[in-house]
């Protein structure tokens, strides 16, 4: 919303300095944007009177001024502008002076021998218009030593406020008076509006046809004016219309915009003589189309309000009107509507349509229903006084609703919410100086009302937010929040402490975390198994279209990106939502981590002591190491060979909890991705920490009795050659299970395929560690316990031992 | 010549043998060959048995100190050339200590800067007595605007660009949340007051320029109880921009503004001097805004089952990226969802540098 100072001041008595009154704007919520002050850019620049000007003795094209600048003393000037002549008057600037047209701050000079005091300006040096082709000439009568921007009335500052959707009162810049009068800027002026009689009846009809949906239109007032000759407006109206960024067009629509403005109350003025019979408010229809205002021609439906004669719609209701009836020079009689329109339905229109005119602002914010008429009536005013005409009495169509609102407001109500004590009478001097009509007294629950133009007041609360706006959120002391009456226990939930956790230990094992975006690809999120109803109903764009059902398409991405920039060996995870149906809840939380080229988990890139590829065996110590981090037993967990088909079906497992599939690690599938464009091997793992079975809740925090044993634990090796599917778990499950009370570990060396051993088999070397309990193990006991060992594993291998 | 008169020569040649020995094995041939049992030396002790009392009392003294003397020769020299065979061996086991070792994950790993400021938030806010709350991403429109007193229709609705799911047969439609207000209806909807809760996330509008991503961070403040008001909103939200920003004061501005779900509501500006990139907060001339706030709209808490003239409360709203280029310097927020390792490993953090009140927030 922009407006003028000298606007601002039609309503306002207000000697204040312009910054105290932006100040107070903000202040009071109508927060400032930007004031745009010619008078103070401007203010080196006065009006001078040149005395004398000559031939520059060393350059053909300048001219060495003398200058009378008011001061008594002439000053030199070399001035390059060909118009520059003696007895002229023009602007002229002293050294120092910052030149807004040329960003430069003028020095005195030499120029071409020649001493310099000053600068002759042109209009687009003092960026006021673009012409350049020489000094301002101003007439002979000019007042000598007056500051150029004063005299030539550029010193009407205009002021750009950010105004919230609840304020419609301050899209009039009454209602912007209002509330600085309220804050104690000024005073506010009488915002009377004197009736004008009409002289005749109203012949034109307007008929409310809204079967159905009486309230997009309540009350439509309208009447004629006949006679009027409709050239350009006033020259003031045109400044100002001019100064708040709108451009004149002729009398009567500058005047509805002025009072659209001035009251924040849209008019819209029709050409009588285009129209075709009477005019009736009714919904779109089949075929119904209009060329509006602003060229364009839009398709109206029954979702829209219109005002159509008998050749159909002339405007789109309290939005835009049509082009066939606007008024233009050749207007004789006009017809002036101030309509109320519904807010939801002008908003509706104007979003479909894209129209975002002044007057959707307004009505799709409120506007004052009890402004209908006066706003009419200044229109009148202004158009019989600009244009000349009789104006017809007023017909309104439909009733100006009843906005009486009352509110039960104990005052009290004020400290409740603030916590500061504001005096009751400064509370009510407030509510009373913004239009609310208050009753009762002091301590009492008072009854308020809140004037017309302020639908967006309901309750009490509104009425608090009135007063410390007013008051000054300053008055508002900052009041420690009382601490719990104990030390902060902790917080966190088993899933945010688990999300902790897992971020922390993955990039503990060196990798990079990431956030990718929620939604992929719809092609992508199909390669990861995503459910129905996942895309998005309005996508910023395709590639962001379907609410991602794996964290894998995001890190695979990431790791082409990084690839394409050179950076081939990255570890990357992500701790974030995957979604599993369009329903709220319907998501879980998932930890999952890719790597690829170098990035082993003992460090990435090549390095001299030894660089190999990561594997799958790098992934799966990544997921078995956040299981382990997150409470599950390692031993208890099985893996299986059904991970889901994005991994390379001989590369991968599911990680088990009996029934419950946790997760899963290994290649990705090449056909995967190929699909996603990504190139070479990459090796990833996902977790749903979801799944994960809550802790048990102990009751002490001790940690079980720890029994040292004495006696020294014996070691043993085995080489066994089984086949080559034989899976080395089901080896060493074998094998520890021979005799469960004596052997606490069996550790893997070696596994070897190849020359001397046989075609389809493999050497699998282990070490068993025996741990005796009781006493120390004879050599003969050591010995039946390796042929323990020895034949479990052969019955459970079909393997044996290498000799 | 008797044997007492060779002694001094036997010492003489013994000392100087030993002082000449080259390597251990020497030296062990020439303890032989003097203490031995055939040695020189030994073989003089042999010879005491045939003298008389006398005459052994006199020569078993000499002869045995000349073994002491050899004896402790023989272990000096062997102690030497310990020394210098060390010094050899040490010599040749020099390495080139300029070879680089890997980084272990603890150096390489990285925290992404939205966790860091998350946890920073979480250590702040515990401290001030509040939990952290969460919820879904996909959201009914119900939760998202209708419940924080969004009315249907309303322009504040469009203003948010919302993602839609697709359209139910009844014409409902989910949204992706908006803001992450739809938990402070949850958090009301489930929990009895007092409540005190923050609420950080993943938020999303379709919306995408140089300082807007479709999908961004925010964290929510809600107090809800029979006492708290504007005042005590003030001094949170003061106390968590020095403890965020870490700095000693703070200037703040409230500023009135308007949002569906608080009134009153405001708008906080904090004090800071920009120079170039870098943002100085606490000090300078200009005003950054910051955040939305306000005291929970009656209608909202409603809404939520509660009496508003009983319950009262406040909740404020801030974006998380933003507050994180403030602190960190990034200069592009879109550069935050990009997964570029390099953008990681410059700004983001060490596995281990855990946000804490104590030991302060950035180390």
């Amino acid at each position: 919303m922009k407006f003028t100072l000298s606007w601002l001041k039609d309503h306002l008595d207000c000697e204040r300095p312009l910054d105290d009154i932006a100040t107070t704007l903000t202040r009071v919520g109508l927060e400032v944007e930007g004031i745009s002050d010619a008078a103070k850019a401007l203010s080196g620049f006065t009006i001078a009177h040149v005395i004398s000007a000559e031939q520059h003795p060393n350059a053909d094209r300048l001219r060495v001024c003398m200058v009378d600048t008011g001061s008594g003393s002439p000053v030199q000037v070399v001035c390059g502008a060909p118009n520059a002549r003696a007895g002229m008057k023009s602007v002229f600037s002293p050294p120092g002076t910052y030149i807004p047209g040329k960003k430069i701050t003028l020095g005195a000079g030499v120029i071409r021998g020649v001493e310099s005091n000053g600068m002759l300006c042109s209009a687009a040096e003092l960026e006021i218009s673009d012409d350049h082709d020489g000094i301002l000439d101003l007439p002979a009568d000019a007042p000598l030593g007056v500051t150029y921007a004063a005299w030539a009335g550029l010193d009407d500052p205009v002021i750009d406020v950010a105004l919230t959707p609840n304020r419609p009162d301050c899209t009039a810049i009454t209602g912007i008076a209002r509330d600085l009068a309220a804050a104690g800027v000024g005073a506010l002026k009488s915002l009377e509006i004197k009736p004008v009689a009409g002289s005749f009846p109203c012949a034109i009809d307007v008929r409310l046809d809204l079967p159905g949906n009486p309230s997009w239109c309540p009350a439509f007032a309208y009447r004629l004016i006949r006679g009027v000759r409709n050239g350009p407006s006033s020259a003031w109206l045109q400044k100002r219309l001019k100064a708040v960024g709108l451009r004149p067009i002729n009398a009567l629509v500058d005047i509805t915009n002025y009072v659209s403005l001035d009251r924040g109350r849209p008019l819209h003025v029709f050409d009588v003589a285009k129209l075709t019979g009477a005019l009736v408010v009714r919904a779109g229809r089949e075929g119904d189309s209009l060329q509006a205002l602003d060229g364009r021609t839009y398709t109206l439906d029954a979702t829209m309000c219109v005002i159509a004669d008998d050749a159909g719609p002339v405007s789109i209701a309290g939005i835009m009107g049509g082009e066939r009836t606007g008024c233009d020079e050749t207007t004789t009689d006009v017809l002036i509507e101030s309509a109320l329109w519904d807010p939801l339905t002008i908003a509706a229109t104007g979003r479909k349509l894209a129209i975002n005119s002044d007057a959707r602002y307004r009505f799709e914010r409120g506007v004052d229903p009890l402004m209908t008429m006066p706003g009419l009536e200044l229109a009148t005013k202004l158009a019989v006084d600009f244009c000349g005409g009789d104006a017809s009495d007023i017909k309104l169509a439909g009733t100006i609703p009843d906005i009486d609102r009352v509110i039960d407001f104990p005052v009290s109500e004020v400290k409740r919410l603030i916590g500061a004590d504001i005096p009751h009478y400064e509370s009510k001097i407030v509510l009373q100086s913004l239009g609310f009509w208050i009753s009762g007294h002091q301590g009492e629950a008072w009854k308020v009302a809140p004037p017309s133009w302020r639908p967006d007041i309901h309750g009490k609360a509104d009425l608090v937010e009135e007063v410390v706006r007013i008051v000054g959120l300053d008055r508002v002391p900052a009041t420690p929040l009382p601490r719990e009456g104990h030390v902060m226990g902790p917080v966190l939930t088993l899933q945010q402490k688990r999300v902790r956790t897992t971020k922390r230990l993955l990039a503990a094992r060196g990798m990079a975390e990431a956030i990718t975006w929620s939604f992929i690809a719809k092609e992508q999120a199909a390669l990861f198994g995503a459910a129905a109803g996942l895309d998005l109903a309005n996508p910023i764009s395709s590639d962001l279209s379907t609410m991602r059902p794996s964290l894998l398409a995001g890190l695979a991405l990431a790791a082409k990106r990084n690839g394409d920039k050179s950076v081939h060996d990255v570890a990357l995870f992500e701790v974030g939502q995957i979604f599993h149906g369009g329903e709220p809840g319907e998501q879980s939380m998932s930890a999952c981590g890719i790597r690829r080229g170098l990035a082993k988990v003992n460090g990435a890139g090549r390095h001299w002591q030894g660089s190999a590829s990561a594997d799958v065996f790098d992934v799966k110590a990544d997921a078995l190491s956040l299981l382990s981090a997150l409470g599950i037993n390692a031993d208890a967990l099985q893996l299986t060979r059904d991970a889901p088909a994005w991994f390379h079906p001989g590369r991968s497992a599911s990680l088990r909890l009996g029934p419950l599939v946790l997760g899963s690690f290994g290649e990705l599938h090449p056909r995967t991705l190929n699909a996603l464009d990504v190139g070479g091997t990459l090796l990833g793992f996902e977790i749903n920490l979801d799944r994960l079975p809550k802790p048990k809740v102990k009751a002490t925090r001790t940690k079980g009795h720890l029994a040292l044993s004495v006696l020294q634990p014996v070691r043993r090796d085995f080489a066994f050659v089984v086949p080559s599917g034989v899976a080395v778990g089901d080896l060493i499950k074998a094998a520890r299970g021979a005799q469960k009370d004596l052997i606490s570990r069996v550790s893997v060396f070696d596994v070897y395929e190849g020359k001397g051993v046989g075609e389809g088999q493999k050497s699998v070397a282990i070490e068993v560690t025996l741990q005796p309990q009781d006493k120390t193990l004879t050599d003969a006991e050591i010995d039946t316990v390796a042929a323990k060992i020895v034949a479990e594993v052969t019955r459970a291998t079909g393997g044996s031992l290498r000799s | 010549m008797t044997a007492m008169d060779e002694l001094p020569a036997l010492q003489t040649t013994l000392l100087t043998a030993i002082a000449a020995a080259g390597d251990e094995a020497a030296l062990e041939a020439l303890r032989i060959a003097a203490l031995g049992k055939k040695g020189s030396v030994s073989a003089l002790l042999a010879t005491l048995g045939k003298m008389s009392p006398d005459e052994r009392k006199v020569q078993g003294a000499a002869i045995n100190a000349l073994k002491d003397i050899v004896s402790a020769a023989l272990v000096t020299r062997k102690s030497e050339l310990a020394e210098k065979t060390l010094t050899v061996r040490l010599i040749s086991e020099t390495i080139d200590i300029t070879l680089p070792v890997r980084p272990s994950g603890l150096e390489s790993g990285r925290i992404h800067p939205i966790t860091q400021v998350i946890d920073e938030l979480t250590a702040i806010f515990h401290d001030m007595g509040f939990a952290v709350a969460d919820g879904p991403d996909i959201e009914t429109d119900e939760y998202n605007f209708t419940m924080l007193n969004f009315p249907p229709g309303h322009p504040a609705r469009e203003m948010h660009d919302t993602f839609f799911m697709p359209a139910k047969p009844d014409g409902t439609r989910h949204v992706l949340r908006t803001h992450t207000s739809p938990v402070q209806i949850r958090t009301m909807l489930t929990h009895k007051p007092p409540i005190r809760v923050i609420i950080p996330g993943r938020t999303y509008r379709c919306d995408s320029d140089q300082t807007h991503t479709p999908m961004f961070h925010q964290v929510e403040g809600l107090v809800i109880d029979k006492s708290s008001h504007m005042g005590h909103l003030k001094w949170v939200l003061e106390e968590f921009c020095k403890a965020f920003f870490e700095v000693n004061d703070v200037k703040m501005r409230f500023r009135p503004s308007h949002f569906p779900f608080t009134e009153p509501s405001m708008e906080v500006d904090i004090q800071c001097r920009r120079t170039g990139d870098d943002i100085r907060f606490g000090e300078g001339e200009d005003w950054l805004e910051i955040l939305g706030c306000g005291m929970v709209h009656p209608n909202v808490i409603r809404n939520c089952g509660l009496d508003p003239d009983i319950y009262q409360g406040f909740a404020w709203g801030l974006g998380i990226d933003r507050i994180a280029m403030l602190k960190y310097g990034m200069p592009d927020l879109r550069a935050f969802f990009d997964a570029d390792q390099r953008w990681i490993d410059h700004y983001g953090f060490r596995p281990l540098d855990l946000p804490s009140l104590v030991a302060g927030l950035s180390g």
